[in-house]
């Protein structure tokens, strides 16, 4: 009860900190949203759907896409706000109090997971007439699937958080970390044609098993055709978040 | 009645550097204890083994009988901590830092609004952290340490980089927390913070701790030297002040004397003997060591040294 209470201060607490800051909202869900739009006013018009129809990567790769790098964003956001918090000693004084460890890291994963959630939601809401595909997108069960494939790699960024030295690497030793696992998630590339070595690679990240997982469910796919991606992802959470607490540094 | 801190024989190392070596002591109910020695010297890894933040490799330590490693979350509601350092949420306002805190503990602790106004932050309570002072930084961590009512309240580096006219406004924040039954371990290098707020210190340095007592008494048992500084145009007077009871040194210098002894009476024998001699004065003070000369002379150096 008092750590359910202290947990929703908490998460109250660092959305509104966030939203003050000068580019927090601004940048976070403004900026995703506003891009979007752009491409869609650039693009959207000059493709028939016809060809939208034919294309798989604009069918479907596109918005995966797009739903990877919010979810990316947010995990590098919050690999530097953490650093950042453990360099002021804001962590130190945090956790000389009542309050757990892992309350405060929920409190911030809550804040990210509210804030990716709000930006592919005004994106949706606002991309409709660029991007006629929304018609038979199961929405709700995607929004799922990007929910689980976020803390999956937010999990990962759990480890970089916990070991990166200074907040001012933070952002760049994520993005060094995180992007390149983009390029053998098969979005691009099919697995297959991967030389061996990246092919073992990707086994092991998320994002190879968030691709299938979201494409196969923007598609129109059964929950029940994912199960095992869906495992996947839940592995790389517990192992990570484990390998993290472990090694976590409070300053 | 048992004390409410006691640590014993603790020790702790950072790789090959031992921060704090085989230190013990014990603080009481309702006191001030002050932790004092130069930067560098063991007082906050001490302080921060006390509240649960780091584990000691070795020894023992119990607080309101709790082991504040096993009961650290137990610890944590009933004491109150303010870190030498600390930063809060830079966008934070002051009141819902306060609300924040006070969600966090278990007992029902002080009003926080009357807490900001005792602190006098009430006209800051809309502000943003990044916006407030040192001084006010510093009242609002005081206000979080004190949110759940706690029975120990820890106060590391309390006034460092604060102007005096602060410094002075938080060690009357102290006694008052005293005033309220509370006991107070802190931390200081400023020797003059220690002897003006402390009931008891502890002399602590290259993580081993020298002595412990009351200021006077520390003073008493290491610098029992009394110096009284006077000026007379009387040509007789350094003759006369050689001969008086207890003294060791004479200098002259113009038509000033500095008079070096031993003893409490020291200074009543030179009256006598100004009195007894009619010798005219037209300066006269005595000057006291304090718990910096009582640093030097158990140290061989300044604290800061």
């Amino acid at each position: 009860m008092l750590r359910l209470r202290g947990l929703w201060k908490l998460t109250w607490i660092e959305l509104k900190v966030f939203l003050r800051e000068p580019l927090g909202a601004i940048g976070t869900i403004g900026v995703p949203v506003l891009v979007y739009l752009g491409v869609g006013r650039a693009v959207g018009r000059r493709i028939s759907p016809d060809a939208l129809a034919n294309s798989s990567f604009m069918r479907s790769g596109l918005p995966v896409l797009a739903s990877i790098v919010i979810a990316f964003s947010a995990v590098l956001s919050l690999i530097t706000i953490i650093s950042i918090y453990r360099e002021g000693g804001i962590l130190k004084r945090l956790r000389a109090t009542p309050l757990r460890p892992q309350t405060i890291l929920t409190a911030h994963v809550i804040v990210k997971l509210m804030l990716t959630a709000a930006t592919l939601a005004l994106m949706v809401l606002s991309g409709k007439r660029y991007y006629p595909v929304g018609v038979h997108v199961p929405l709700f069960s995607f929004t799922i699937a990007l929910l689980i494939s976020t803390l999956s790699i937010l999990s990962i960024g759990f480890l970089i958080a916990s070991i990166v030295p200074t907040a001012r690497f933070a952002q760049p030793i994520g993005a060094v970390l995180l992007y390149p696992m983009i390029a053998v998630s098969g979005l691009f590339v099919p697995l297959e044609s991967l030389p061996p070595v990246l092919h073992g690679v990707a086994r092991v990240l998320p994002l190879t098993y968030a691709v299938p997982l979201l494409q196969g469910i923007w598609n129109g796919d059964a929950w029940s055709a994912h199960i095992g991606d869906v495992v996947a992802l839940a592995a790389v959470f517990f192992v990570f978040t484990a390998l993290s607490a472990k090694v976590f540094r409070w300053e | 009645m048992r004390p409410v801190i006691q640590v014993l024989k603790v020790r702790k190392a950072y790789g090959q550097t031992v921060a704090v070596d085989e230190v013990s002591f014990e603080v009481d109910d309702g006191e001030i204890f002050g932790l004092i020695g130069p930067n560098g010297a063991g007082k906050t890894t001490t302080m921060e083994c006390i509240e649960g933040l780091r584990r000691p490799d070795q020894g023992t330590i119990s607080v309101l009988d709790l082991n504040p490693i096993r009961d650290v979350y137990k610890l944590q509601n009933r004491i109150g901590v303010q870190l030498q350092q600390a930063q809060l949420q830079k966008r934070i306002k002051v009141w819902e830092a306060v609300d924040l805190w006070a969600s966090l503990y278990q007992r029902k602790g002080t009003d926080g609004e009357h807490l900001l106004a005792q602190l006098g932050l009430s006209d800051k309570r809309d502000a943003w952290f990044m916006n407030l002072s040192g001084g006010q930084k510093q009242r609002l961590f005081i206000a979080l340490a004190l949110i759940n009512d706690p029975e120990v309240v820890f106060l590391d580096e309390l006034t460092t980089g604060l102007d005096p006219q602060s410094r002075r406004a938080i060690w009357e924040l102290v006694r008052g927390i005293r005033e309220r039954g509370k006991t107070v371990f802190l931390t200081t290098h400023l020797m003059e913070e220690a002897e003006r707020l402390c009931d008891r210190v502890a002399i602590i340095e290259h993580g081993r701790i020298i002595d412990i007592d009351r200021p006077e008494s520390l003073i008493n048992r290491h610098c029992p030297e009394r110096t009284v500084v006077l000026a007379t145009e009387n040509p007789v007077a350094g003759e006369r002040f050689r001969t008086i009871l207890g003294v060791e040194a004479v200098v002259c210098s113009g038509s000033q004397f500095t008079i070096r002894g031993r003893g409490d009476d020291l200074v009543t024998e030179v009256i006598h003997c100004l009195s007894e001699n009619q010798i005219r004065v037209t300066d006269f003070r005595t000057v006291l060591p304090n718990l910096e000369d009582v640093f030097i002379k158990l140290t061989g150096h300044t604290i800061r040294e």
